[in-house]
Protein backbone atom coordinates (compact mmCIF):
# COMPACT_ATOMS: atom_id res chain seq x y z
CA UNK A 1 0.00 0.00 0.00
CA UNK A 2 1.21 3.48 -0.89
CA UNK A 3 -0.14 6.54 0.94
CA UNK A 4 -0.68 9.57 -1.28
CA UNK A 5 -1.53 13.04 0.04
CA UNK A 6 -2.74 15.81 -2.24
CA UNK A 7 -0.92 18.70 -0.63
CA UNK A 8 -2.91 21.21 -2.69
CA UNK A 9 -5.97 20.05 -0.78
CA UNK A 10 -4.42 19.30 2.62
CA UNK A 11 -5.03 22.06 5.14
CA UNK A 12 -3.39 20.39 8.13
CA UNK A 13 -6.43 19.59 10.22
CA UNK A 14 -4.31 16.75 11.68
CA UNK A 15 -7.21 14.30 11.83
CA UNK A 16 -5.00 11.72 10.09
CA UNK A 17 -2.31 12.19 12.72
CA UNK A 18 -4.84 11.54 15.46
CA UNK A 19 -5.81 8.25 13.81
CA UNK A 20 -2.45 6.98 12.50
CA UNK A 21 0.47 8.83 14.14
CA UNK A 22 2.79 6.13 12.77
CA UNK A 23 2.12 7.43 9.26
CA UNK A 24 1.11 11.09 9.53
CA UNK A 25 2.59 13.96 11.48
CA UNK A 26 1.61 17.62 11.53
CA UNK A 27 4.62 19.49 12.87
CA UNK A 28 4.99 22.83 14.59
CA UNK A 29 5.18 24.55 11.21
CA UNK A 30 1.53 23.39 10.75
CA UNK A 31 2.43 21.29 7.72
CA UNK A 32 1.66 17.61 7.30
CA UNK A 33 4.53 15.20 6.82
CA UNK A 34 4.01 11.60 5.71
CA UNK A 35 6.39 9.64 7.93
CA UNK A 36 5.93 6.35 6.10
CA UNK A 37 4.66 6.37 2.52
CA UNK A 38 4.51 2.57 2.34
CA UNK A 39 3.23 1.47 5.74
CA UNK A 40 2.84 -2.19 6.62
CA UNK A 41 -0.48 -3.92 5.99
CA UNK A 42 -1.38 -4.04 9.68
CA UNK A 43 -1.78 -0.25 9.52
CA UNK A 44 -4.28 -0.45 6.64
CA UNK A 45 -7.44 -0.12 8.78
CA UNK A 46 -6.05 3.03 10.41
CA UNK A 47 -4.96 4.54 7.10
CA UNK A 48 -8.35 3.74 5.56
CA UNK A 49 -10.03 5.47 8.48
CA UNK A 50 -7.77 8.49 7.95
CA UNK A 51 -8.82 8.53 4.27
CA UNK A 52 -12.51 8.53 5.24
CA UNK A 53 -12.24 11.13 7.98
CA UNK A 54 -9.97 13.62 6.21
CA UNK A 55 -12.12 16.78 5.99
CA UNK A 56 -10.48 17.72 2.69
CA UNK A 57 -10.53 14.21 1.18
CA UNK A 58 -6.84 14.79 0.53
CA UNK A 59 -5.56 11.27 1.30
CA UNK A 60 -5.72 8.23 -0.94
CA UNK A 61 -4.26 4.74 -1.00
CA UNK A 62 -2.62 3.25 -4.08
CA UNK A 63 -2.13 -0.51 -3.98
CA UNK B 1 -33.45 -10.97 10.35
CA UNK B 2 -31.48 -10.66 7.11
CA UNK B 3 -32.68 -7.95 4.74
CA UNK B 4 -32.25 -7.24 1.07
CA UNK B 5 -32.91 -3.51 0.83
CA UNK B 6 -31.98 -0.27 2.59
CA UNK B 7 -33.73 3.05 2.04
CA UNK B 8 -31.73 6.15 2.92
CA UNK B 9 -33.70 9.37 3.32
CA UNK B 10 -31.16 12.14 2.66
CA UNK B 11 -28.28 11.79 0.22
CA UNK B 12 -25.70 14.11 1.71
CA UNK B 13 -22.55 13.33 3.68
CA UNK B 14 -24.06 11.20 6.48
CA UNK B 15 -26.48 9.27 4.28
CA UNK B 16 -23.93 8.58 1.57
CA UNK B 17 -21.33 7.52 4.12
CA UNK B 18 -23.87 4.98 5.38
CA UNK B 19 -24.30 3.74 1.80
CA UNK B 20 -20.56 3.54 1.29
CA UNK B 21 -20.15 1.60 4.55
CA UNK B 22 -22.92 -0.85 3.61
CA UNK B 23 -21.18 -1.58 0.30
CA UNK B 24 -17.77 -1.68 1.97
CA UNK B 25 -19.08 -4.35 4.33
CA UNK B 26 -20.28 -6.43 1.39
CA UNK B 27 -23.99 -5.59 1.35
CA UNK B 28 -25.15 -6.29 -2.22
CA UNK B 29 -28.89 -5.61 -1.89
CA UNK B 30 -30.80 -2.57 -3.14
CA UNK B 31 -29.90 0.83 -1.70
CA UNK B 32 -32.44 3.56 -2.48
CA UNK B 33 -31.58 7.18 -1.70
CA UNK B 34 -34.28 9.84 -1.41
CA UNK B 35 -32.84 13.32 -1.91
CA UNK B 36 -34.64 16.62 -2.58
CA UNK B 37 -31.68 18.23 -4.36
CA UNK B 38 -31.06 17.36 -7.99
CA UNK B 39 -27.33 17.72 -8.54
CA UNK B 40 -24.37 15.65 -7.40
CA UNK B 41 -24.09 15.35 -3.61
CA UNK B 42 -21.50 17.79 -2.32
CA UNK B 43 -19.36 18.69 0.64
CA UNK B 44 -20.61 21.69 2.61
CA UNK B 45 -17.55 23.16 4.40
CA UNK B 46 -16.11 24.81 1.24
CA UNK B 47 -19.43 26.62 0.63
CA UNK B 48 -18.55 29.31 3.18
CA UNK B 49 -14.90 29.39 2.15
CA UNK B 50 -13.35 28.38 -1.20
CA UNK B 51 -16.55 28.35 -3.28
CA UNK B 52 -17.86 31.58 -1.77
CA UNK B 53 -14.46 33.18 -2.26
CA UNK B 54 -14.61 32.20 -5.91
CA UNK B 55 -11.36 30.22 -5.84
CA UNK B 56 -13.16 26.88 -6.33
CA UNK B 57 -15.83 26.11 -8.86
CA UNK B 58 -18.81 24.05 -7.70
CA UNK B 59 -17.47 20.96 -9.48
CA UNK B 60 -14.72 20.69 -6.86
CA UNK B 61 -17.07 19.98 -3.97
CA UNK B 62 -18.63 16.75 -5.23
CA UNK B 63 -18.43 14.17 -2.43
CA UNK B 64 -15.99 11.31 -2.80
CA UNK B 65 -18.80 8.89 -1.95
CA UNK B 66 -20.79 10.33 -4.87
CA UNK B 67 -17.97 9.49 -7.27
CA UNK B 68 -17.62 5.93 -5.97
CA UNK B 69 -19.52 3.18 -7.74
CA UNK B 70 -22.04 2.33 -5.03
CA UNK B 71 -24.89 1.07 -7.26
CA UNK B 72 -27.50 3.37 -5.72
CA UNK B 73 -31.09 3.81 -6.84
CA UNK B 74 -31.83 7.54 -6.60
CA UNK B 75 -35.16 9.19 -5.93
CA UNK B 76 -34.02 12.74 -6.65
CA UNK B 77 -36.09 15.87 -6.37
CA UNK B 78 -38.33 14.53 -3.62
CA UNK B 79 -38.77 15.41 0.01
CA UNK B 80 -39.95 12.71 2.36
CA UNK B 81 -43.12 14.04 3.96
CA UNK B 82 -44.34 11.19 6.16
CA UNK B 83 -43.09 8.00 7.76
CA UNK B 84 -45.54 5.16 8.33
CA UNK B 85 -44.25 2.50 10.69
CA UNK B 86 -47.38 0.32 10.32
CA UNK B 87 -46.99 -0.49 6.65
CA UNK B 88 -43.28 0.46 6.71
CA UNK B 89 -43.33 3.10 4.02
CA UNK B 90 -42.00 6.59 3.37
CA UNK B 91 -44.37 8.98 1.65
CA UNK B 92 -42.81 11.39 -0.83
CA UNK B 93 -43.88 14.92 -1.70
CA UNK B 94 -45.46 13.74 -4.94
CA UNK B 95 -47.77 11.41 -3.02
CA UNK B 96 -46.01 8.13 -3.75
CA UNK B 97 -45.43 5.68 -0.93
CA UNK B 98 -42.06 4.02 -0.97
CA UNK B 99 -42.06 0.77 0.98
CA UNK B 100 -38.90 0.09 2.96
CA UNK B 101 -37.28 -2.88 4.62
CA UNK B 102 -34.66 -1.04 6.63
CA UNK B 103 -34.29 2.72 6.88
CA UNK B 104 -31.55 5.30 7.42
CA UNK B 105 -32.88 8.71 8.44
CA UNK B 106 -30.43 11.34 7.18
CA UNK B 107 -32.47 14.46 6.44
CA UNK B 108 -29.99 16.93 7.94
CA UNK B 109 -30.88 20.45 8.96
CA UNK B 110 -32.30 23.66 7.54
CA UNK B 111 -31.10 27.15 8.41
CA UNK B 112 -33.15 29.37 10.67
CA UNK B 113 -33.88 32.77 9.24
CA UNK B 114 -35.47 36.11 10.11
CA UNK B 115 -39.16 36.96 9.65
CA UNK B 116 -39.75 38.39 6.19
CA UNK B 117 -36.30 37.44 4.94
CA UNK B 118 -37.50 35.03 2.28
CA UNK B 119 -39.46 37.71 0.44
CA UNK B 120 -36.57 40.19 0.22
CA UNK B 121 -33.87 40.39 -2.43
CA UNK B 122 -30.29 40.44 -1.18
CA UNK B 123 -31.01 38.42 1.97
CA UNK B 124 -29.33 35.03 2.17
CA UNK B 125 -28.87 31.96 4.28
CA UNK B 126 -26.03 29.54 3.55
CA UNK B 127 -26.67 25.84 3.60
CA UNK B 128 -26.92 24.48 0.06
CA UNK B 129 -24.75 24.88 -3.01
CA UNK B 130 -27.55 26.96 -4.58
CA UNK B 131 -27.53 29.23 -1.49
CA UNK B 132 -23.79 29.61 -1.90
CA UNK B 133 -23.92 30.45 -5.62
CA UNK B 134 -26.73 32.96 -5.09
CA UNK B 135 -24.76 34.71 -2.36
CA UNK B 136 -21.60 34.57 -4.45
CA UNK B 137 -23.39 36.27 -7.33
CA UNK B 138 -24.41 39.09 -4.99
CA UNK B 139 -20.82 39.40 -3.72
CA UNK B 140 -19.51 39.49 -7.30
CA UNK B 141 -21.50 42.71 -7.74
CA UNK B 142 -19.22 44.29 -5.10
CA UNK B 143 -21.86 45.47 -2.65
CA UNK B 144 -21.17 48.56 -0.54
CA UNK B 145 -21.56 46.59 2.67
CA UNK B 146 -22.33 43.01 3.70
CA UNK B 147 -24.16 42.64 6.98
CA UNK B 148 -23.87 39.24 8.67
CA UNK B 149 -26.51 38.47 11.28
CA UNK B 150 -25.05 36.09 13.86
CA UNK B 151 -21.38 35.70 14.86
CA UNK B 152 -21.45 31.91 15.10
CA UNK B 153 -19.14 29.74 13.03
CA UNK B 154 -21.00 30.12 9.72
CA UNK B 155 -21.42 33.87 10.17
CA UNK B 156 -17.75 34.20 11.12
CA UNK B 157 -16.60 32.25 8.07
CA UNK B 158 -18.82 34.28 5.74
CA UNK B 159 -17.51 37.50 7.29
CA UNK B 160 -13.92 36.31 6.83
CA UNK B 161 -14.51 35.31 3.21
CA UNK B 162 -16.17 38.66 2.44
CA UNK B 163 -13.25 40.52 4.02
CA UNK B 164 -10.94 38.37 1.90
CA UNK B 165 -12.81 39.72 -1.14
CA UNK B 166 -12.18 43.24 0.14
CA UNK B 167 -15.81 43.93 1.00
CA UNK B 168 -16.81 46.07 4.02
CA UNK B 169 -18.50 43.83 6.60
CA UNK B 170 -20.66 44.43 9.64
CA UNK B 171 -21.39 41.48 11.95
CA UNK B 172 -24.39 41.73 14.29
CA UNK B 173 -24.53 39.47 17.33
CA UNK B 174 -27.27 39.50 19.95
CA UNK B 175 -25.02 38.04 22.67
CA UNK B 176 -22.43 40.25 24.40
CA UNK B 177 -19.62 37.98 23.15
CA UNK B 178 -19.47 35.81 20.01
CA UNK B 179 -19.84 32.05 20.58
CA UNK B 180 -20.27 32.63 24.32
CA UNK B 181 -22.54 29.62 24.83
CA UNK B 182 -20.00 27.34 23.14
CA UNK B 183 -16.61 28.78 24.08
CA UNK B 184 -17.35 30.92 27.15
CA UNK B 185 -16.76 34.66 27.52
CA UNK B 186 -12.93 34.67 27.52
CA UNK B 187 -12.41 32.65 24.34
CA UNK B 188 -15.41 34.31 22.71
CA UNK B 189 -13.63 37.63 23.27
CA UNK B 190 -10.59 36.24 21.42
CA UNK B 191 -12.86 35.47 18.45
CA UNK B 192 -14.26 39.01 18.62
CA UNK B 193 -10.71 40.36 18.54
CA UNK B 194 -9.92 38.23 15.50
CA UNK B 195 -12.78 39.86 13.58
CA UNK B 196 -11.86 43.36 14.66
CA UNK B 197 -8.22 42.83 13.70
CA UNK B 198 -9.54 42.25 10.18
CA UNK B 199 -11.53 45.51 10.18
CA UNK B 200 -14.93 43.93 10.69
CA UNK B 201 -17.47 46.30 12.21
CA UNK B 202 -18.58 43.95 15.00
CA UNK B 203 -21.68 45.00 16.93
CA UNK B 204 -22.30 42.92 20.05
CA UNK B 205 -25.22 42.68 22.43
CA UNK B 206 -27.75 44.07 20.01
CA UNK B 207 -30.60 42.18 18.39
CA UNK B 208 -32.15 42.65 14.98
CA UNK B 209 -35.54 44.31 14.99
CA UNK B 210 -36.38 44.05 11.30
CA UNK B 211 -35.05 44.17 7.76
CA UNK B 212 -35.67 47.35 5.76
CA UNK B 213 -36.53 47.06 2.06
CA UNK B 214 -36.16 49.55 -0.76
CA UNK B 215 -38.99 50.22 -3.22
CA UNK B 216 -37.83 47.35 -5.41
CA UNK B 217 -38.23 44.76 -2.67
CA UNK B 218 -34.52 44.51 -2.00
CA UNK B 219 -32.92 44.85 1.41
CA UNK B 220 -31.27 48.20 2.05
CA UNK B 221 -30.72 48.19 5.81
CA UNK B 222 -31.08 46.28 9.05
CA UNK B 223 -32.95 48.00 11.88
CA UNK B 224 -31.61 47.05 15.30
CA UNK B 225 -33.45 46.65 18.59
CA UNK B 226 -31.68 49.72 20.04
CA UNK B 227 -33.19 51.92 17.33
CA UNK B 228 -30.07 52.24 15.22
CA UNK B 229 -29.97 51.28 11.54
CA UNK B 230 -27.13 49.61 9.60
CA UNK B 231 -27.05 50.15 5.85
CA UNK B 232 -26.80 46.84 4.00
CA UNK B 233 -26.54 45.91 0.33
CA UNK B 234 -26.39 42.21 1.17
CA UNK B 235 -27.51 40.45 4.36
CA UNK B 236 -26.42 36.96 5.36
CA UNK B 237 -28.41 35.35 8.16
CA UNK B 238 -26.32 32.88 10.16
CA UNK B 239 -28.38 32.18 13.27
CA UNK B 240 -28.15 28.41 13.37
CA UNK B 241 -30.00 25.46 11.90
CA UNK B 242 -32.91 23.25 12.92
CA UNK B 243 -32.93 19.48 12.38
CA UNK B 244 -35.26 18.46 9.54
CA UNK B 245 -37.52 16.19 11.54
CA UNK B 246 -40.92 17.82 11.07
CA UNK B 247 -41.84 15.04 8.63
CA UNK B 248 -41.42 12.44 11.39
CA UNK B 249 -44.01 14.00 13.70
CA UNK B 250 -46.72 11.49 14.57
CA UNK B 251 -44.71 8.59 13.12
CA UNK B 252 -44.34 6.88 16.48
CA UNK B 253 -40.61 7.53 16.66
CA UNK B 254 -39.48 9.48 19.71
CA UNK B 255 -38.64 13.05 18.73
CA UNK B 256 -36.92 15.49 21.08
CA UNK B 257 -34.87 18.11 19.23
CA UNK B 258 -33.68 15.21 17.09
CA UNK B 259 -34.60 11.59 16.53
CA UNK B 260 -34.05 9.88 19.86
CA UNK B 261 -31.94 6.76 19.36
CA UNK B 262 -30.03 4.23 21.44
CA UNK B 263 -26.23 4.09 21.70
CA UNK B 264 -26.12 2.28 18.34
CA UNK B 265 -28.11 5.06 16.64
CA UNK B 266 -31.20 2.84 16.40
CA UNK B 267 -34.54 4.67 16.44
CA UNK B 268 -36.64 1.48 16.10
CA UNK B 269 -35.99 -2.05 14.83
CA UNK B 270 -34.46 -1.72 11.37
CA UNK B 271 -34.42 2.09 11.54
CA UNK B 272 -31.35 4.20 12.31
CA UNK B 273 -30.68 7.94 12.25
CA UNK B 274 -27.44 9.73 11.31
CA UNK B 275 -25.86 13.17 11.05
CA UNK B 276 -27.54 16.38 12.20
CA UNK B 277 -30.81 14.76 13.28
CA UNK B 278 -29.71 11.92 15.56
CA UNK B 279 -29.89 12.35 19.33
CA UNK B 280 -28.14 9.56 21.19
CA UNK B 281 -26.97 8.87 24.75
CA UNK B 282 -23.27 9.58 25.22
CA UNK B 283 -21.77 7.61 28.06
CA UNK B 284 -18.67 9.79 27.89
CA UNK B 285 -20.59 12.99 28.59
CA UNK B 286 -23.38 11.47 30.67
CA UNK B 287 -26.19 12.95 28.58
CA UNK B 288 -27.79 12.76 25.18
CA UNK B 289 -26.09 14.63 22.37
CA UNK B 290 -27.01 15.99 18.97
CA UNK B 291 -24.18 17.32 16.81
CA UNK B 292 -24.00 19.22 13.55
CA UNK B 293 -20.33 18.51 12.82
CA UNK B 294 -18.83 17.23 9.57
CA UNK B 295 -16.88 14.45 11.27
CA UNK B 296 -19.96 13.28 13.14
CA UNK B 297 -21.80 12.98 9.83
CA UNK B 298 -19.11 10.58 8.63
CA UNK B 299 -18.74 8.61 11.86
CA UNK B 300 -22.45 8.28 12.59
CA UNK B 301 -23.05 7.19 9.00
CA UNK B 302 -20.52 4.42 9.42
CA UNK B 303 -21.76 3.36 12.84
CA UNK B 304 -25.43 3.29 11.87
CA UNK B 305 -24.76 1.23 8.74
CA UNK B 306 -22.99 -1.36 10.88
CA UNK B 307 -25.88 -1.36 13.33
CA UNK B 308 -28.27 -2.31 10.53
CA UNK B 309 -25.92 -4.99 9.23
CA UNK B 310 -25.40 -6.48 12.69
CA UNK B 311 -29.13 -6.46 13.37
CA UNK B 312 -29.67 -8.32 10.11
CA UNK B 313 -26.95 -10.82 10.96
CA UNK B 314 -25.01 -9.63 7.91
CA UNK B 315 -21.89 -8.90 9.90
CA UNK B 316 -20.83 -10.93 12.85
CA UNK B 317 -18.89 -8.80 15.27
CA UNK B 318 -19.86 -6.95 18.42
CA UNK B 319 -20.92 -3.33 17.99
CA UNK B 320 -19.25 -0.63 20.00
CA UNK B 321 -21.48 2.09 21.42
CA UNK B 322 -21.29 5.28 19.36
CA UNK B 323 -19.44 7.66 21.65
CA UNK B 324 -16.92 9.84 19.77
CA UNK B 325 -15.05 12.83 21.12
CA UNK B 326 -16.79 15.50 19.03
CA UNK B 327 -14.48 17.52 16.81
CA UNK B 328 -14.88 20.29 14.29
CA UNK B 329 -12.89 23.03 12.64
CA UNK B 330 -13.62 26.48 11.34
CA UNK B 331 -11.34 28.44 9.00
CA UNK B 332 -11.57 32.21 9.40
CA UNK B 333 -9.15 34.64 7.77
CA UNK B 334 -5.75 32.92 8.07
CA UNK B 335 -6.74 31.14 11.29
CA UNK B 336 -7.87 27.57 11.86
CA UNK B 337 -10.05 27.16 14.91
CA UNK B 338 -10.52 23.59 16.12
CA UNK B 339 -12.54 22.30 19.03
CA UNK B 340 -12.36 18.74 20.33
CA UNK B 341 -14.81 17.72 23.04
CA UNK B 342 -17.79 19.58 24.45
CA UNK B 343 -17.14 22.97 26.00
CA UNK B 344 -19.58 25.17 27.86
CA UNK B 345 -19.80 28.73 29.16
CA UNK B 346 -19.26 27.75 32.80
CA UNK B 347 -16.20 25.55 32.28
CA UNK B 348 -12.80 26.38 33.73
CA UNK B 349 -10.61 27.59 30.84
CA UNK B 350 -6.80 27.70 30.81
CA UNK B 351 -4.56 28.71 27.94
CA UNK B 352 -1.85 26.03 28.01
CA UNK B 353 0.16 26.65 24.83
CA UNK B 354 0.85 29.90 22.97
CA UNK B 355 -0.77 33.29 23.36
CA UNK B 356 -4.33 34.40 22.67
CA UNK B 357 -3.08 37.88 21.65
CA UNK B 358 -1.17 36.26 18.79
CA UNK B 359 -4.24 34.22 17.81
CA UNK B 360 -2.16 31.06 18.02
CA UNK B 361 -2.82 29.01 21.14
CA UNK B 362 -4.41 25.99 22.82
CA UNK B 363 -6.85 26.20 25.73
CA UNK B 364 -8.18 23.38 27.89
CA UNK B 365 -11.75 23.31 29.19
CA UNK B 366 -12.42 21.58 32.51
CA UNK B 367 -15.59 20.55 34.32
CA UNK B 368 -15.79 18.58 37.58
CA UNK B 369 -11.97 18.37 37.46
CA UNK B 370 -12.03 16.57 34.07
CA UNK B 371 -10.76 17.84 30.74
CA UNK B 372 -13.91 18.14 28.61
CA UNK B 373 -12.63 20.04 25.58
CA UNK B 374 -9.55 21.35 23.80
CA UNK B 375 -9.71 24.57 21.77
CA UNK B 376 -6.99 25.53 19.34
CA UNK B 377 -6.31 28.45 17.06
CA UNK B 378 -3.67 27.58 14.45
CA UNK B 379 -2.50 24.66 16.59
CA UNK B 380 -3.85 21.56 14.80
CA UNK B 381 -1.01 19.33 15.95
CA UNK B 382 -1.60 20.06 19.62
CA UNK B 383 -5.38 19.88 19.44
CA UNK B 384 -5.14 16.41 17.96
CA UNK B 385 -2.59 15.29 20.55
CA UNK B 386 -4.63 16.68 23.43
CA UNK B 387 -7.92 15.32 22.10
CA UNK B 388 -6.83 12.10 23.83
CA UNK B 389 -7.27 13.85 27.20
CA UNK B 390 -11.00 14.10 26.55
CA UNK B 391 -11.13 10.54 25.28
CA UNK B 392 -9.44 9.30 28.45
CA UNK B 393 -11.43 11.53 30.79
CA UNK B 394 -8.12 12.83 32.16
CA UNK B 395 -8.07 15.04 35.25
CA UNK B 396 -7.50 18.75 34.67
CA UNK B 397 -4.10 18.63 36.42
CA UNK B 398 -3.04 15.74 34.24
CA UNK B 399 -4.18 17.75 31.22
CA UNK B 400 -2.10 20.76 32.31
CA UNK B 401 0.95 18.53 32.79
CA UNK B 402 0.57 16.82 29.40
CA UNK B 403 0.08 20.15 27.65
CA UNK B 404 3.22 21.56 29.29
CA UNK B 405 5.20 18.63 27.88
CA UNK B 406 4.03 19.58 24.37
CA UNK B 407 4.55 23.32 24.70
Amino acid sequence: MRVVVDFDLCESNAVCMGIAPEVFEVRDDDFLYVLDETPSEDLRPKVEEAVRRCPKQAISIED
Amino acid sequence: MPFGAVTIVGGSLAGLTAAQTLRGEGFDGTITVVEPELGDPYDRPPLSKEVLAGTWGPERVVLGAAKADLDLTWERGHHAVRLDLQDRSVQLGDGRRLPFETLVLATGATPRTLPGAAALGGVHVLRTLDDCLALRADLDAEPDRVVVVGAGFIGAEVAATCRGRGLPVTVLEAAPVPLERVLGAAMGAVCADLHRSHDVDLRLGVGVDHLVADDGGRVRAVALADGSVVEASVVVVGIGVAPRIDWLAGSGLTIDDGVVCDEHLRAAPGIVAVGDIVRWPSRRFGRSLRLEHWEHAVQSGEAAARTLLAEGGLIDRPLEAYDPVPWFWSDQYDRKIQLAGLSGPDDRVEVVIGDTAEHRFVALYGRDDRVVAVLGMNRPRHVMQLRALVAEGASFDEGLARARELA
